[in-house]
């Protein structure tokens, strides 16, 4: 594995395999056990640097750390020099001559924690970073569909919402295409990114077309915060037309699941029965979270530093 | 039949002349030392049962819980219970445990990839725990298995078996059931075979640095 978790792109193959197999072995060595705590990383220090809001990244991270021993610190944007001007730089600087190990950074800027690679000696792990990657995320819902489905290759995954705005859906189209996943968006043509046509994936504006021939249906957040344009006339219509309810749900093949990486807009872009049913991996892939965090962090602190 | 395979030169290893390099044990020699092993764990498991044992040989076997240490500790300990279970008719559980999260040496490589770990639905606590490895050396993998043990549960005893022990501990740890005392230089490496992980079953002995 390279030195850092940056994209999607950073993992080929054998790694992504390699993280899911280890996230695989520690759900499994953890499975049921009351000390759900392993002494591996003792004594390393991973800082959550986090300048954007999150609840389930940053506590995920958070967890996974603690679970492996290391001792976390958490920084928020928020109450911290940051609003007295300090630049991303001197921050992780001085988060470096603190003595962190590993850098988890959320930022609305794509491509800060590239930067900020450039910038510290430790890993730098990208937990978000504006509308680029999330690149953690991917990783926990490939986990979740293998969890699920028993394989990646060949299944057929349906990418449902605001493409343009998601760096879920980047990082997913990315690495299920390494994982040998076939992936078709399916998008408002105002809610597709401008070059769209060079990622390895089908283009659909049909979701009723899409659906009876997915395994995997992951639906994406209608990301008001970055809607300051008109994409789509009213949300109610963009409920008719993407929203996953029961009806288009009824569609779906007998096995196929329904994914979210939250936080929902429930009623928009998916119906709360929809969201609550048998199908629906949410609370799962929250969970498996942690696991693939924690695979990630020993992957990239457990060893040697050169 | 056992005692064809036990060492001339008495338990300790270091007092002997290491071995010349080659091959220490062939397959019929290792399934002979297994059985041996698997004899041997059927006597301690009935001497050590809390009830007083019947004397039967069985009392005390579905008190015992076999640990096999990854990589060839998991089919020594799948193999060993095999043997008991032929010799008495009473299966005996059997798990992995792997112990690389817990090893005291992870930054000195590169990073590994993890093993399997299984354990019995019983559990291990308040049982006696048999960790199961194929070779013991410095005793770092013993301490980290008894580290994993610590998390895992708590058994009412814990014991070690081990298909070859080579000597040059360092740490305080000795094993309980032993295949092979085998005395060998530093500099040696002591490799065991097994058909499920290797195609073959048999322990060799080579020169200098893997």
């Amino acid at each position: 594995m390279k030195r850092h978790l940056l994209e999607a792109a950073d993992l080929d193959r054998a790694d992504a395999t390699l993280v899911l197999d280890t996230a695989a072995q520690i759900d499994q060595a953890l499975a049921g056990r009351e000390v759900k705590k392993l002494p591996t990383l003792r004594g390393r220090t991973v800082v959550n640097l986090f300048y954007e809001d999150s609840t389930r990244t940053r506590i995920s991270f958070e967890l996974a750390a603690k679970r492996l021993s290391a001792d976390v610190i958490n920084f928020s944007a928020k109450g911290s020099s940051v609003s007295k001007g300090e630049s991303l730089k001197d921050t992780a600087l001085t988060l470096e001559a603190m003595g962190s190990d590993a850098i988890v950074v959320r930022h609305s800027a794509s491509g800060a924690p590239h930067r900020l690679a450039n910038w510290v000696r430790g890993s730098v792990v990208n937990a978000g970073d504006g509308t680029h990657e999330h690149p953690t995320q991917a990783l926990l819902d490939a986990y979740t569909i293998r969890q699920r489905l028993g394989r990646l290759e060949g299944v057929r995954v349906a990418v449902v919402g605001d493409v343009l705005h998601s760096r879920v859906a980047r990082s997913n189209v990315w690495l299920l295409h390494t994982l040998g996943a076939e992936v078709t968006v399916v998008a408002p043509p105002t809610l597709l990114p401008v070059g769209i046509g060079s990622w390895p994936v089908e283009v659909s504006y049909d979701l009723d077309t899409v659906l009876p021939k997915s395994d995997v249906v992951m639906m994406l957040r209608v990301q008001a915060e970055r809607m300051n344009a008109s994409f789509f006339p009213s949300a109610r219509e963009y409920s008719r037309r993407y929203g996953l309810d029961a009806r288009r749900v009824a569609a779906l093949a007998d096995d196929a699941i329904v994914m979210h990486p939250g936080p929902m807009n429930r009623g928009m872009e998916i119906a709360a029965e929809v969201a609550d049913s048998a199908r629906s991996t949410i609370v799962e892939q929250v969970g498996n979270g942690v696991s693939v965090r924690m695979a990630v962090l020993y992957l990239l602190l457990g060893g040697s530093t050169q | 039949m056992a005692s064809s395979t036990e060492p001339a030169r008495g338990t300790a290893p270091r007092t002997g002349d290491p071995s010349s390099a080659g091959t220490l044990l062939t397959a019929a020699d290792v399934g002979r030392v297994i059985d041996r092993m698997a004899h041997q764990l059927i006597e301690r498991a009935a001497t050590s049962d809390p009830g007083g044992g019947r004397g039967d040989g069985t009392a005390g076997l579905s008190d015992l819980v076999l640990v096999g240490i990854p990589t060839r500790g998991a089919p020594l300990a799948r193999r060993i219970a095999a043997r008991i279970e032929a010799f008495t008719g009473t299966p005996v559980d059997v798990g992995t445990a792997d112990i690389t999260l817990y090893r005291d040496d992870l930054r000195m490589r590169g990073v590994r990839a993890l093993e399997p770990t299984v354990l019995p639905d019983a559990g291990i606590d308040g049982r006696l725990v048999v960790l199961v490895d194929d070779v013991l050396f410095s005793g770092r993998s013993v301490r980290a298995a008894l580290d994993a043990l610590r998390d895992l549960g708590r058994p009412r005893s814990v014991q070690l078996a081990v298909l070859v022990d080579r000597g040059h501990r360092e740490l305080p740890i000795r094993a309980d059931f032993v295949g092979k005392n085998v005395p060998t230089a530093r500099s040696q490496q002591v490799r065991v075979h097994l058909s499920e992980t290797d195609g073959v079953d048999e322990v060799l002995v080579t020169e200098g640095e893997s």
